[in-house]
């Protein structure tokens, strides 16, 4: 068997706003469009993976939140509805996937090996958050392929931030070892936004793009802050940071997604393939890659 | 006064341990038992609606309201779903979510009803309307937590359920799910040797309840920024129950308080206690922490019992 690899590593944010203004089958409520800027980067992202050959995408997700360890699907299939307990009215979505139990099991055991708290999550009934399925969605809408969600430990909250960087990092190491032993191609989605500070009313028409734009000029300039490391390929400095900038623009780093991404990958010193940024709701949104592979690499914007 | 539109107040946990998992300890069948009197206690009273205000239950936008008249699903906790899936089937009052909805806008917050099939009603109302009203004999709403919201917000959110409760007049179970210290422990541990995290957190949630027990809620509000700081992780902005249940309730201190259980929950502060408006409650309260709309001079506290 050869040795398993990471093909590509993508920030894929999952605001339910871009699956709304796609109005794919899936999804009850009917729009008239919106956030093209994001939705258009996650369509070239998604001719991109056409193209790569991989066998499965590892999720990871603030939007299953646990306190008492990290958490890893365990069930081969989950056939439900998930609708958002914030946005109802634009997401409700029909979904039917397949889960990667080896590799998910053998991830959970390569955590646990590292002395973090892990568990597997055995539930039939169990749904799986929108973070994953908008991700997934926007960047393989056929959901041909098996995925595997992992919870975020939520350790900013008991402890500090770099506590969780720290534990984010020993993650991703654990899940490369895995991926490694299983001789399997992989994607890795680190589902999230960049500064992550709502609007707390909505527009009669949700995607009516007039009202559309950052929360407050802080959060943009941070953002690019942020993005400008992603193009320099300086993403060992990007975690440096991560702490600070998490606290000041209350980002969804928080949840430790693009931290065990880059443990997992290595901490990458190339730059990022940027897709698009937009805002969605006030908050800021970037879609980018990492692929290890150097003939593989584009620069895309 | 319009004291019967609340006919008591319940502060219960959102851990679903007592629906899952009563008998794994001691201290998780005490809070079933408590959560089982509490039940009784409705059905003897002459509630018509049961209002959930659920900490885990967050919304950005604005204020939601659950309205639909069926609200049915299988459930799984994020955390603790090796303990059990949790089927449920409640009926919701969507009458009365519009009228809060429609309260709430009058009174400048944005608010809305959710009525959608497969809508996820979290963890800690499920547990709560599960164990207090196992039958739907009573009909309920479910309010959210706005995580951005703070206490002028959260104060009017309450005062505009009010405004509904007097103006549709109803007699409502007023229902805080909410732990007090709310730090679990991070590892797995055995359910039989379960106990509050730390000693600072088991004292200031004993202080807590001895404010509840003397019926002090417009004290606890007014402490709610210093709970917050104190015992509780720093996932929202602020501790928002005690803001909520007083506004909703009424801001005085006029209550009879009951803790029926105290127990740790992973680690967290659990307790189902009950709050009854009184009119003769007198000791050693504030008595001059009443929601004062017209100024009428100084009250004679030793004369004078009621608000």
């Amino acid at each position: 068997m050869s040795k398993g690899e990471i093909v590509l590593g993508a920030l894929a944010p999952h605001p339910p706003h871009v699956v709304y203004a796609e109005n794919p089958d899936q999804n009850e409520p009917v729009s008239e469009g919106g956030w093209e800027t994001l939705r258009w980067g996650y369509h070239r992202l998604a001719r991109k993976l056409e193209t790569i050959d991989y066998d499965v995408m590892v999720v990871f997700t603030p939007h299953w939140q646990t306190y008492v360890g990290t958490h890893f699907l365990g069930v081969p299939r989950f056939s439900s509805k998930s609708v958002d307990p914030v946005f109802p009215n634009i997401f409700r979505y029909n979904y039917d996937l397949d889960v990667d139990v080896d590799l998910s099991e053998a991830m959970c055991k390569a955590a646990s090996d590292a002395g973090l708290i892990t568990r597997m999550m055995r539930n039939p009934d169990f749904r799986v958050d929108y973070g994953t399925i908008t991700s997934c969605h926007m960047m393989n809408p056929r959901w041909d392929k098996p995925i595997i969600t992992i919870s975020s430990n939520r350790n900013t909250h008991y402890y500090s931030p770099e506590v969780m960087i720290e534990q984010a990092l020993a993650l991703g190491r654990a899940c490369r070892t895995a991926i490694e032993e299983s001789g399997k191609r992989v994607v890795l989605v680190s589902s999230h936004s960049l500064s992550h500070r709502h609007f707390v009313t909505e527009s009669p028409l949700p995607e009516d793009m007039s009202k559309e734009h950052i929360y407050n000029h802080s959060q943009y300039v941070w953002d690019m802050a942020l993005i400008d490391l992603f193009r320099q390929g300086k993403m060992r400095e990007a975690i440096d940071i991560m702490p600070e900038f998490t606290e000041q623009t209350i980002a969804e780093t928080e949840g430790g997604g693009l931290v065990w991404m880059m443990g997992a990958m290595g901490m990458p010193e190339y730059p990022a393939e940027i897709y698009g940024y937009q805002s969605v709701i006030g908050t800021g949104n970037c879609i980018a890659a990492w692929v290890p592979q150097p003939d593989k690499r584009e620069i895309v914007l | 006064m319009d004291h019967d539109i609340i006919q008591f107040g319940l502060y219960v946990p959102p851990h679903p341990h007592p629906l899952l998992s009563p008998g794994a300890s001691e201290g998780y069948q005490r809070l079933r038992d408590a959560f089982d009197t509490c039940r009784e206690r409705i059905e003897n009273s002459d509630a018509d609606l049961i209002i959930v205000y659920s900490t885990t239950w967050p919304s950005i936008i604005g204020h939601q309201f659950q309205a639909n008249p069926n609200s049915e699903w299988v459930h799984v906790d994020d955390d603790f779903h090796y303990l059990g899936s949790m089927p449920y089937s409640f009926t919701m009052d969507s009458v009365f979510a519009e009228a809060c909805v429609e309260k709430a806008k009058e009174r400048g917050l944005q608010a809305r009803a959710v009525n959608y099939d497969a809508f996820p009603i979290d963890t800690g109302s499920i547990t709560a309307l599960s164990l207090l009203n196992p039958e739907n004999r009573i009909p309920a709403t479910i309010v959210s937590s706005n995580m951005y919201a703070n206490r002028s917000e959260t104060i009017v959110l309450g005062k505009a359920i009010r405004d509904a409760l007097t103006e549709e007049k109803r007699k409502a179970v007023v229902v805080v799910v909410s732990s007090l210290s709310n730090r679990m422990f991070t590892e797995p541990i055995d359910p039989s040797k379960d106990r509050i995290h730390s000693q600072k957190d088991d004292d200031w949630n004993r202080k807590i309840l001895e404010f509840f027990e003397d019926g002090r809620l417009e004290d606890l509000s007014q402490l709610s920024r210093e709970i917050h700081g104190q015992i509780r992780v720093q996932k929202v902005v602020a501790y928002k129950p005690a803001w909520w249940m007083a506004s909703t309730m009424g801001q005085h201190n006029n209550y009879e308080g009951e803790v029926l259980s105290y127990e740790a929950l992973n680690g967290s502060g659990g307790a189902v206690i009950q709050l009854t408006p009184s009119v003769g409650s007198i000791g050693d309260k504030e008595f001059d922490e009443d929601d004062v709309e017209y100024y009428r001079g100084d009250r004679n506290v030793l004369d004078q019992g009621g608000v």
